[in-house]
């Protein structure tokens, strides 16, 4: 197989990636509502295309606390994704999964945060599956890491990877809602061979 | 009046006294705030990568590389009048944001950033008088080319001077 250029993939792999992102995001409100028991409703998630320079603009502001959730992935592709929620969105979680026993007002502490590692846990891992399904291909998500700070901050985890292979990050931004409205993001980031192999197994033409 | 001139990721502007430029939310990304204090002509680059020879297609935003992104605020600064000779340079960021137990080039990525930019500086002759770098936190900068002074903003601790 000759050398992937993603010039040649982008247009066509961002629309796959779209797709997949719409299904992803559906199951991953579903594994959710089944976590905090109660039902979640969602808005059709939003996918963008973004210049490393507006990102900031989009989730509130640079310096808007949030939490991430980040993730390795591997088996038949290998990568990394992240998920990400407002540190108000990420209480209001907390506070559901420990049935109030951390109150929503209070900070971070070692609990809520492996909760909330736990959240991103079944989140992304529900939203992996729906790609595997989907393509046929093994994908494992390795143990999450998490923390809570700037978003541009977190955010330039991704970014950097995504800034190996152009100048534009893809991030899918999903708001669901039960008691108030919680805004979330979802980021996948495959490595360069993996683009092949999504491609390929999606039955698009591989250069 | 003055006014604080903002850079986003993978970007980089020129300042001149009194105005002071910021950028926020650094992660494992590098600010290189340069200064030349005889005109008091400063600047501050955003850089994600440590090399642009490292990676194809790299001419579409030179800001985003180490290599280049420094090279090009130093001939912007230049030609609003600053002298390389006189330039002296400050750093922030490159922190790990995720600790990944035998986490394997995705963690060190901070790391090389900031060991890519002090390798330029050197091989510009710009010196760095401070550094805050590496650590696990999000830093805000703002640089003020009148005085110097590179204001670090990180969440939970007091602002802080370098």
């Amino acid at each position: 197989m000759a050398e992937l250029s993603l010039e040649q993939v982008t247009e066509q792999y961002y629309d796959v990636l779209r797709e997949i992102g719409n299904i992803g995001a559906g199951n991953a409100m579903t594994a959710l509502s089944q976590l905090i028991q109660c039902k979640v409703d969602m808005k059709v998630p939003r996918v963008r295309l973004l210049e490393f320079r507006e990102v900031g603009d989009m989730i509130g502001g640079e310096e808007q606390i949030m939490v991430g959730v980040f993730l390795g992935v591997e088996g038949d592709i290998s990568g990394s994704m992240m998920f990400m929620v407002e540190e108000a969105s990420a209480r209001h979680l907390i506070q559901k999964i420990t049935m109030g026993m951390l109150p929503a007002g209070s900070e971070f502490e070692e609990m809520g945060l492996s909760a909330m590692k736990e959240v991103g846990n079944i989140i992304t891992g529900a939203y992996l599956n729906s790609l595997s399904t989907l393509t046929n291909l093994k994908i494992y998500p390795t143990p999450p890491a998490l923390t809570v700070d700037m978003a541009g901050a977190i955010l330039s985890v991704p970014a950097i990877q995504f800034g190996v292979l152009g100048d534009k990050i893809l991030m899918i931004e999903s708001q669901f809602y039960d008691e108030i409205e919680l805004d979330g993001y979802f980021i996948l980031i495959p490595d360069m061979e993996s683009y092949a192999k999504i491609l390929g197994a999606l039955g698009m033409p591989v250069f | 009046m003055s006014e604080i001139i903002k850079v986003g990721m993978a970007d980089l502007k020129t300042c001149i006294s009194p105005n002071g430029i910021t950028t926020l939310g650094l992660g494992s990304c590098v600010g290189i705030a340069i200064r030349d204090p005889q005109t008091k002509i400063g600047g501050l680059a955003h850089i994600m990568l440590p090399d642009s020879t490292a990676i194809k297609n790299s001419q579409q935003n030179i800001a985003k590389f180490a290599d280049t992104g420094i090279e090009e605020l130093v001939r912007q600064m230049e030609r609003l009048g600053a002298m390389r000779s006189r330039m002296v340079a400050k750093i922030a960021g490159g922190a790990t944001m995720f600790n990944f137990q035998g986490s394997g080039t995705l963690g060190q990525v901070g790391e090389r950033n900031v060991e890519a930019t002090k390798v330029k500086l050197r091989e510009l002759r710009i010196p760095i008088l401070s550094e805050d770098t590496g650590a696990n936190f999000g830093r805000t900068v703002i640089f003020y080319p009148e005085t110097g002074d590179f204001i670090i903003r990180a969440v939970g601790k007091p602002e802080y001077i370098i």
